[in-house]
């Protein structure tokens, strides 16, 4: 397995966090992990909904000073 | 002091009209150069391709050329740039021409690329390019009716232009009294209409009101041209008669090659937009892998940013600003109305409510794009 991409969305209004995480899965190989950087709250929500609807891995979030941190792996 | 500015598009030619300006004394005396190489003599207005699409404006109106806009004491050659071999602060062009440098910019855009998607090039309308709008144009304007469906993929540039083509296409149906005969179904990749969340509220009971469908959440996975139908990663299916779509973006081919950056994306500090680890090299617009919209707005302000800088450099050694993330969008809500977004790192936009004065504004916009590519707005 690859080392973790770090997808760092913090500040990303447009095309935002869950849109830099679409393009950036596509950029790894099946098994490897992202950790997506949002400071939009909506965001940390809407990303584990897209993961599921789509079949991908949700690892786990977690919030630290403002930036929530949205771990996931490629699954296919 | 030698400034090299590789890409005539949008953020070059502002970037580089600013510092000819600022420096122009010491351009004059030959104490700096500024040299731009760019890959054609001709600078596309891009937004225009949307209006070539659906015959409101012509191919050549796009245009002008480059040597026009720029100041006449910038260096200026058709030459694209093949191998960067930044250790040494060289270029080397098609041309088989070394050009050194002290600063290097490079703004070289990006480029859909369709390729990622089995079935899409072959089976898709774009319009991207001027080639693919005045095809799409063709197309919609022999269009009897059915089925079109608006597909992208992420990233892509001008995160306007999906809604922008499906209104105006919409427009375009009804003034050719066929639109009862035309479904018009939009997709999008995420869970609303579009990304920025007070656009999707407007824009989604504005296609309510004009009978446009929509599927959210979808991401094209592949098309099948036999039977007509997309499949997405969603594992949902759509069966269309015309398939229009804003394909995955990449930057160019260069970067790739040159390995600057995976996908043609260069990592970029995004505050000081030098690429990562060096100090004497700024990247601007569409090619940094920067978490903003690929607009032209954001070349603009970005090369404000590095323009003020490089001039810092060659007067006190050193940059004195950050870019802060502006993004500016206008946002077309109708045929007579619009508004627009501006927003940064840390303020979210907030659209006002749509008038009339900002739709003039926006069309007036396409003709004062000449002026702001000069670096004059
Ligand atoms: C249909 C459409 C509608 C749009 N609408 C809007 C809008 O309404 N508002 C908005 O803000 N933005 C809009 N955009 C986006 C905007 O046009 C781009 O984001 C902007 O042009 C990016 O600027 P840039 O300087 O990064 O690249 P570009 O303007 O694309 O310029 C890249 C330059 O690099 C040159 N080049 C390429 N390869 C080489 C090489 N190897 N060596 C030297 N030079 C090279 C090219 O010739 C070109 O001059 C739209 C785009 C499209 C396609």
């Amino acid at each position: 397995m690859a080392e973790k991409k770090l997808v760092d969305a913090r500040g990303s209004f447009c095309p935002g966090p869950l849109m830099e995480l679409i393009a950036a899965i596509k950029m790894v190989e099946i098994g490897d992990e992202l950790e997506v950087l949002s400071t939009d709250k909506g965001s940390a929500a809407e990303i584990p909904q897209w993961l599921k609807k789509v079949g991908h891995e949700h690892l786990g979030s977690h919030e630290e000073a403002g930036v929530w941190h949205v771990n996931v792996k490629r699954t296919k | 002091m030698k400034i090299l500015v590789i890409g005539g598009g949008m953020g070059g030619t502002i970037l580089a009209n600013n510092v000819a300006r600022t420096l122009k004394d010491d351009l004059k005396s030959g104490k700096v150069q500024l040299t731009m190489l760019s890959a054609s003599d001709k600078h596309m207005y891009q937004p225009g391709l949307l209006y070539v699409a659906v015959g409101k404006m012509t191919p050549d109106e796009m245009y002008k050329d480059q040597a026009s806009l720029l100041e006449p004491s910038i260096q200026f050659h058709v030459d694209p740039v093949e191998t960067f071999m930044l250790d040494d602060n060289q270029v080397k062009t098609k041309s088989g021409k070394v050009h050194s440098y002290d600063i290097l910019v490079i703004a070289t855009g990006s480029r859909m690329f369709p390729d990622s998607i089995p079935g899409l090039k072959e089976n898709a309308e774009f319009f991207y390019t001027e080639e693919t709008a005045v095809k799409l144009f063709h197309r919609v304007r022999e269009f009897q009716g059915g089925k079109i469906v608006i597909a992208m993929g992420v990233p892509h540039k001008c995160p306007m232009a999906p809604l922008e083509i499906t209104f105006m296409l919409d427009d375009f149906f009804r003034d050719r009294g066929i639109r009862d005969k035309v479904q018009i179904h939009y997709t999008y990749p995420i869970g609303r209409v579009h990304t920025l969340e007070n656009v999707a509220k407007w824009a989604q009971p504005e296609m309510d009101k004009r009978g446009i469908t929509y599927e959210t959440l979808f991401n094209l996975k592949s098309v099948d041209g036999e039977k007509r139908v997309l499949h997405s990663e969603e594992g949902v299916d759509i069966s269309y008669d015309m398939l229009i779509s804003i394909p995955s973006h990449k930057g160019m081919e260069v970067i790739e090659t040159n390995k600057l950056g995976q996908n043609g994306w260069i990592p970029t500090d995004r505050y000081n937009l030098n690429m990562e680890g060096r100090s004497n090299v700024f990247i601007l617009g569409d090619t940094t892998n920067i978490p903003i919209s690929k607009a032209g707005s954001t070349a603009h302000f970005e090369a404000e940013t590095v323009g003020a800088n490089i001039v810092a450099m060659v007067k006190f050694g050193a940059p004195v600003r950050k870019y802060d993330g502006k993004v500016f969008c206008f946002i077309q809500t109708g045929s007579e109305s619009a508004t627009y977004a501006m927003f940064n790192y840390i303020k979210p936009p907030d659209p006002k409510a749509p008038t009339r004065a900002i739709h003039w504004f926006k069309l007036a916009y396409n003709k004062l794009y000449w002026i702001s590519a000069r670096g004059l707005l």
